[in-house]
């Protein structure tokens, strides 16, 4: 017996490395940038889109809108493909099937994301030139590429929403008559909502967060794009294609960056998660 | 307020009734639209089939017929115009194997914590949070930590180590998931007649739970490979990119990954970038294929069990 | 059934660690490492001069890495590297704190896509051009297009040298895209007709356009006869006195062998 609190004592120990982690995480993020943008002025900082890390000017009002920009495109694209794959998979497929088709999106999001950069960097990019208009690099292929990468997640999740559903409902609404897609966006996607609104917005976490892919599609300019065919700087890029280059006051600024980028995806996840208990305490009461 | 008498409903003329029955004849009936819906539904799913295809298919196509055996055991030269990828998959195996190393045992310990050992209160929601906001973390946020923390505050430098060490934070949530879900599915009576033949939680633990859930937990852990040997932006700020051949686990050393990146991004060489990147895809094709193995073993074993 | 899959599995592991751990975990009976970081416009040819270093001295090995000029320096104050690569002036407060050796010059090159009829510009044109107060090629004698800037990031050596050549006090204009090595700007101004770019010309292929500037073109011969006015230090940056180690690396890339090679990469000798 005493061996077996010990060993709990250690689990446990070990078990709060997860937390640790992430308050290391949180606590050497915020050192190295919160005095700057501070030092700063939190408006200058947030609402400025003068980025000139030579004349020690940092704004990233630029890279906010840039980030905001290609994510929502990016929600766009995915959002729809993936509420058509989860509810292909779930509803009018035979089971062979998907446990053949479930596999493969899970490979989408095994492919590394330079990978998805360079293909969108050769294919898309040239068509978009040719024939859309611009430069190429630009938020529309941003929104493409990260459109394809958040699929899985999105799709995978919502998966999970809809088996979630119990199934008297459909049994329930089948024996009234109704049809099976009738089924399925009268009652299913409604009962699901919250467990799709979960995925969405992780989906907009990953997309928000995704940095190599961008960086090879989107030009990388300082201007707040106008148009979709305007190339743009995300949070990310602007942290990859600086950080190796930074000293001092640019070096802390990029860190601010980070800071930025955590608070966003920390409200984002606490949101999700938020969304997704709503459902599991309101199950009971349906 | 006084309530006004509810006046009669105004009757509906006869034109407007007529166009009501109008629409509804000319509204396609529910099976009409489900085909439609329906065969749009799968289009979407072929598209997306087709799209991943497409990428697997044009990186393989392009580059296969560069990957030679010169091409797997040679350094680069001249920054990776010429030469091969050999120092790229060392410097791959010894990242990717130490921080999967360093993050499995964490992870299934937390499992076990999580599963076995306390019971669902305050401290495992916070475990859990700890582990979920850890998962949604960006990977470039995470190489900015290991770049002050590892690199610098620890004094590790541009190193395999600390590239290990960030990359095994940042697959830690995957493995405490997976680990938790299969030690989840092994049924509850496999404990209790372990524990009435006398054995102890631990023992229980160990030769009973554990063991039944191997294959799961061995899932969640060949994934983490596949998401480590992928990672780019975080070993990135923390690995380095030193193209020789590291010495030791204080060497800096490139990845195949970030190594495709300079390759494709500065144009260096277009043939080896081809050939890194299909280098890549197959080893990505290998460990999902395994994990897929690994899996459809678990359910089959749970399934027979049950 | 499980044991035919434990067994493997953790011997596949502890194995693969012990490997990992015993072969490469212990530093000290290894080669002496040189670790050079800086300039990515330099560490093509650092790599090259280290793979030769390597060769004539066995004990020793020289690790580059690229991450930009002032990166390189400091990864020097923070211990991260021995020699700094540098492809610009030393600024003030670094000049203070570091001893700069000069390794090689190299010119600036303006390119522009194949197809552009434009081939000559004043730095003037190139100021106008680049600050985005020329926006059409036709303004300097090209096609009717816009003209598509493609610049380095902030903290590039080649950027802070065509900041001081060309820009002056002018800021390159915001629109401009950026990428963060002279490859990338080369595959971006390949792509795009109506796309301009700088580059080193120590790293200029053969499918890119060069402009003449000021009706100079960019060569070895006019960057050495100072006719060609876009043109840049090399710098190896060390902090204090070098070590043995660094210095041997040091003394190997300014011997007559060391300029050599970096000759015939495309720079221009400096002993």
């Amino acid at each position: 017996m005493k061996q077996d609190k010990l060993i709990k004592a250690i689990l446990m120990a070990v078990a709060l490395s997860a937390i640790g982690g992430l308050g290391l995480i949180t606590l050497f993020i915020f050192k190295e940038g919160l005095p700057i943008i501070l030092q700063i002025g939190v408006a200058d900082f947030f609402c400025s889109t003068d980025w000139s890390p030579g004349e020690q000017r940092f704004g990233i009002l630029s890279m906010i809108v840039g980030s905001v920009a290609v994510t929502l495109g990016a929600m766009a694209i995915g959002v729809v493909f993936s509420l058509g794959l989860a509810i292909v998979l779930t509803q009018f497929c035979p089971p062979k099937v998907a446990g053949v088709l479930k596999p493969l999106i899970e490979l989408l999001a095994g492919i590394p994301s330079v990978v998805y950069g360079f293909i969108g960097m050769v294919t898309i990019i040239p068509l978009i030139r040719e024939y859309v208009g611009g430069p190429g690099f630009s938020v529309l292929a941003a929104s493409i590429v990260l459109g394809i990468m958040v699929l899985p997640t999105v799709t995978s999740i919502s998966i999970d929403a809809l088996n979630a559903v119990p199934r008297s409902f459909w049994e329930g609404s089948v024996a009234l008559g109704a049809t099976r897609w009738q089924t399925t966006h009268m009652l299913l996607l409604k009962a699901a909502r919250s467990g799709i609104l979960a995925a969405i917005i992780l989906g907009m976490g990953r997309a928000i967060g995704e940095t190599m892919a961008v960086i090879m599609v989107t030009g990388n300019s300082l201007e707040i794009p106008r148009a979709i065919t305007d190339p743009v700087r995300t949070l990310t890029s602007n942290i990859a294609l600086e950080m190796n280059y930074a000293t001092g006051q640019h070096r802390k600024a990029l860190f601010a960056t980070g800071v930025t980028l955590f608070i966003i995806i920390m409200a984002l996840n606490t949101l999700a998660m938020a969304v997704s208990r709503r459902r599991v305490a309101g199950g009971g009461n349906r | 307020m006084k309530l006004a008498p509810t006046a009669p409903l105004p009757p509906v003329p006869a034109s407007e009734r007529r166009n009501a029955a109008r629409r509804i004849r000319l509204m396609p009936s529910p099976t009409v639209t489900e085909r439609i819906v329906v065969a749009l539904l799968w289009a979407m799913a072929a598209i997306t089939i087709a799209v991943l295809v497409f990428i697997i298919g044009y990186i393989l196509l392009h580059g296969l017929p560069h990957v030679t055996w010169s091409f797997l055991t040679e350094s680069p030269r001249r920054m990776g115009r010429e030469g091969g990828v050999l120092p790229m998959i060392v410097g791959t195996v010894l990242v990717t194997g130490l921080a999967v190393l360093i993050a499995a045992p964490i992870g299934v310990a937390t499992a076990v914590y999580l599963t076995e050992y306390t019971a669902e209160g305050r401290l495992t929601a916070v475990i859990r949070f700890g582990a979920d906001c850890l998962a949604g973390i960006p990977s470039i946020v995470f190489g900015l930590f290991g770049f002050v923390f590892f690199a610098i505050t620890l004094g590790l430098g541009l190193s395999i180590l600390s590239g290990a060490l960030t990359l095994a934070l940042m697959v830690l949530p995957t493995i405490i998931r997976t680990s938790e879900e299969a030690i989840r599915a092994v049924p509850y009576a496999y404990r209790e007649a372990s524990f009435g033949l006398g054995s102890t939680r631990w023992q229980t633990t160990l030769y009973v739970v554990l063991r039944s859930a191997l294959p799961g937990i061995s899932t969640g852990v060949v994934l983490s490979v596949g998401r480590s040997i992928s990672e780019t932006a975080a070993v990135m700020l923390t690995a380095g990119s030193a193209l020789g051949l590291p010495d030791s686990l204080f060497d800096s050393s490139r990845t195949l990954a970030l190594h495709f990146y300079y390759l494709a991004q500065e144009n260096i060489s277009e043939a080896n970038a081809y050939a890194t990147a299909a280098v890549l895809v197959m080893a990505i094709l290998a460990i999902n294929l395994f994990a897929y193995w690994l899996m459809r073993r678990f359910i089959a074993r749970g399934g027979h069990h049950a | 059934m499980p044991r035919k899959l434990v067994r493997p599995f953790i011997l596949l592991s502890v194995f693969a660690g012990l490997c990992g751990l015993f072969s490469f975990g212990c530093p000290q009976d290894q080669r002496k490492t040189v670790k050079v970081m800086g300039s990515t416009s330099i560490q093509p040819f650092a790599e090259e001069l280290g793979r030769e270093f390597e060769a004539k001295h066995p004990g020793r090995k020289a690790q580059v890495e690229g991450g930009g000029s002032t990166a390189g320096i400091q990864a020097l104050a923070d211990g991260l590297a021995d020699i700094g690569m540098c492809s610009r002036r030393l600024k003030e407060d670094e000049a203070d704190r570091f001893t700069p050796v000069l390794i090689a010059r190299d010119g600036l090159a303006i390119i522009v896509h194949p197809s552009n009829p434009v081939d000559d510009l004043s730095v003037e044109q190139l100021r106008g051009l680049f600050s985005g107060s020329i926006t059409n090629w036709k303004d300097v004698g090209g096609n009717d297009a816009p003209v598509r800037i493609v610049s380095r990031e902030e903290g590039s050596g080649t950027r802070e040298a065509f900041m001081n050549l060309v820009m002056g006090k002018t800021r390159v204009a915001r629109r401009a895209m950026v990428q963060a090595s002279n490859g990338a700007i080369a595959a971006m101004v390949r792509s795009d007709p109506s796309a301009i770019g700088y580059m080193s010309l120590g790293q200029i292929g053969n499918d890119l356009k060069t402009v003449r500037v000021n009706h100079e073109a960019p060569t070895a011969e006019s960057v050495l006869a100072g006719r060609y006015k876009l043109a840049r230090p090399f710098l190896f940056v060390t902090s204090g006195k070098p070590g043995p180690d660094a210095q041997a690396f040091i003394d190997f890339v300014l011997s007559a062998e060391g300029q050599e090679i970096l000759e015939s990469e495309g720079l221009i000798r400096v002993k």
